[in-house]
């Protein structure tokens, strides 16, 4: 019933057109001005890997990428490992009743722009103005109430712990999701079998949220390596650039310094990084999709 | 049934006890400070310096009445034009892509199908600078067209692969039958797939709406224009104008948080579909 092929590439068209223009075309043409020096007003000249060699020599490149990579660790640990075990807690039969509200909690800040919660932890880590350092102070911890986002040592670790806040009831929802798709008999047998609950979670669990699991995994790790909106708003990659991170190293040379190829080199860096990520999920949606549409 | 009502020992009690504790010590972490924001968007600047934890001793709602005529009207505004034709945009822009993959064949499909979806590989920070240069080449820079074409085409690869992988579990007897009666293939979408698919219709919006209402860096690099920024970029920008102003600053990320939260608790179920149809975070 649908033979002729041109109508099917009417309904294609406009699809194709928007990801060609902002999506391939930009990357193409990112790469493209990573060999080049040049800024708004300039012409380009072209220098071709030098941008990636200064790259590479910038100290603030190597800060950068070692935060991404603090950002990427702590998230896999908060957003993968604990938000697993929080699901499979949730999900114990003696704790239905608690279930329900402690996720839909849980969840409520992923829902709020990352720009909203990284300006409502500036104001409650500000050292005169936020509860954070009077709660510390209430406490008798005093000692520990100090410019936490003026800290070179502590700001980075500020900003990625409120992407924990927001994000770890985002995963540990669809893990419980995951989890929720286990027949209920293999727990009944192995509670026959007299395995107990850090058992069951090993052996029932964990091999059969395999797929969750490594969704989560890259999402998370694509996300730190996306990380801007919250550094940029909490600290702006200072004091100095102690919290600077990829994307804000990429927002500041092109927009505020100017230098657009070196900018562009870095978009390539982070392009380098994200889509071989990506692409490892892409392949693995696109396989399991087929695989359903057989049965 | 033994097994059931079998008495749990003592230390099992007091683990549970533990959990449960910690269960609500979480959600406490998680509410204090969404409460503390709401609570000191009433308060007077003063107040909130002097008594963080108490309730406002006057409930200012001249405060969000204030920030709303100062700015966050014109933001909101924008943002609520920008998210509702971009969502509208995504959703018939894929529909009509995932039907064209979903229903015809032909030699390229696979080709186009992988093309789209592999959209998603791209990191919208990743090509900032290219994206800024192409908005300014077709002359879409610091205007409301520029962000909606931007934020669609980021969204047309994940939308396009969840509804076409709705549209390809949907029984096509409905659809010979209307060929037989002579309806053409844009009928045979418009009356028989969409009203059919209106679940993942739903869920491809909330997930646009979720993506751009929140989004920061492409109206920052995109506009330029004061009266075009978006909420969360305004937000931003009052920081600095409203200078120690905190506590309207706080009304104003009270105001632009509640949309989406309101949204979520209805349409939970919606969202967490989307979200597990093989999700991207963004």
């Amino acid at each position: 019933m649908y033979h002729k092929k041109w109508v099917a590439g009417l309904y294609l068209l406009p699809a194709v057109l928007f990801v060609t223009v902002f999506i391939y075309i930009a990357i193409a043409l990112n790469g493209y001005y990573s060999l080049f020096k040049w800024n708004t007003y300039s012409d380009m000249v072209f220098v071709g890997l030098k941008n990636y060699i200064r790259l590479f020599q910038d100290s603030n490149f190597w800060i950068a990428l070692r935060n991404n990579l603090f950002f990427a660790a702590t998230s896999l640990i908060c957003q993968v490992g604990f938000a697993l075990v929080l699901a499979a807690t949730l999900e114990q039969k003696w704790l239905q009743k608690l279930s329900g509200p402690v996720r839909t909690v849980l969840f409520i800040p992923s829902m709020i722009s990352v720009s909203v919660v990284s300006l409502m932890w500036q104001l409650m880590l500000n050292p005169n103005l936020g509860f954070i350092n009077k709660f510390l102070k209430l406490i008798g911890l005093g000692t520990l109430a100090i410019d936490w986002l003026g800290n070179a040592k502590t700001a980075i670790w500020c900003v990625i712990a409120s992407s924990q806040w927001q994000y770890v009831g985002y995963t540990t929802m669809l893990f419980i999701v995951a989890i929720q798709k286990i027949p209920a008999d293999y727990y009944e047998a192995a509670q026959l079998d007299g395995a107990n609950a850090v058992q069951q979670f090993f052996h029932i669990t964990v091999p059969n949220v395999k797929e969750m699991i490594s969704l989560n995994l890259i999402t998370t790790l694509v996300g730190s390596f996306k990380a801007f909106d919250e550094v940029y708003i909490m600290t702006s990659g200072g004091p100095g650039r102690a919290s600077e991170v990829l994307g804000s190293l990429l927002y500041k040379s092109g927009f505020k310094e100017d230098a657009m190829g070196y900018a562009s080199a870095i978009g390539v860096v982070i392009f380098a990084i994200t889509a071989v990520l990506s692409i490892a999920q892409i392949r693995r949606l696109d396989i399991r999709e087929k695989r359903g549409s057989q049965g | 049934m033994k097994l059931q009502h079998r008495r749990i020992s003592l230390s099992k009690q007091i683990l549970r006890v533990i959990i449960v504790l910690l269960l609500v010590e979480m959600m406490i972490t998680v509410i204090y400070p969404l409460l503390w924001m709401v609570l000191s968007g009433f308060k007077t600047t003063t107040e909130l310096l002097t008594s963080p934890f108490s309730l406002p001793s006057k409930w200012l709602f001249s405060n969000y009445s204030r920030i709303w005529k100062s700015g966050i009207q014109t933001y909101f505004l924008n943002s609520l034009f920008i998210t509702v034709s971009s969502s509208i945009l995504v959703a018939v822009i894929s529909a009509f892509a995932a039907f064209a993959l979903s229903r015809y064949h032909f030699k390229s499909r696979y080709f186009i199908f992988l093309y789209l979806i592999g959209g998603m590989m791209l990191a919208p920070q990743v090509s900032l600078i290219s994206n800024y240069k192409i908005l300014q080449a077709l002359k879409l820079y610091d205007t409301r067209f520029g962000l909606i074409f931007a934020y669609t085409a980021f969204r047309i690869p994940y939308t396009t692969f969840l509804m076409w992988s709705y549209f390809s579990t949907l029984p096509k007897d409905m659809e010979e039958a209307a060929t037989i009666d002579g309806c053409s293939s844009f009928q045979i979408f418009v009356k028989i797939l969409l009203p059919l698919s209106k679940p993942i219709l739903f869920t491809g919006i909330l997930l646009t709406v979720r993506y751009v209402w929140n989004d920061f860096l492409f109206s920052m690099v995109f506009t330029q224009s004061a009266e075009l920024r978006t909420i969360p970029y305004g937000l931003n920008a009052l920081k600095s104008e409203t200078g120690t102003d905190w506590s309207l600053l706080l009304a104003g990320m009270v105001l632009s948080a509640i949309p989406l939260i309101v949204l979520f608790l209805f349409t939970q179920k919606s969202f967490v579909r989307g979200l597990t149809g093989g999700a991207v975070k963004e």
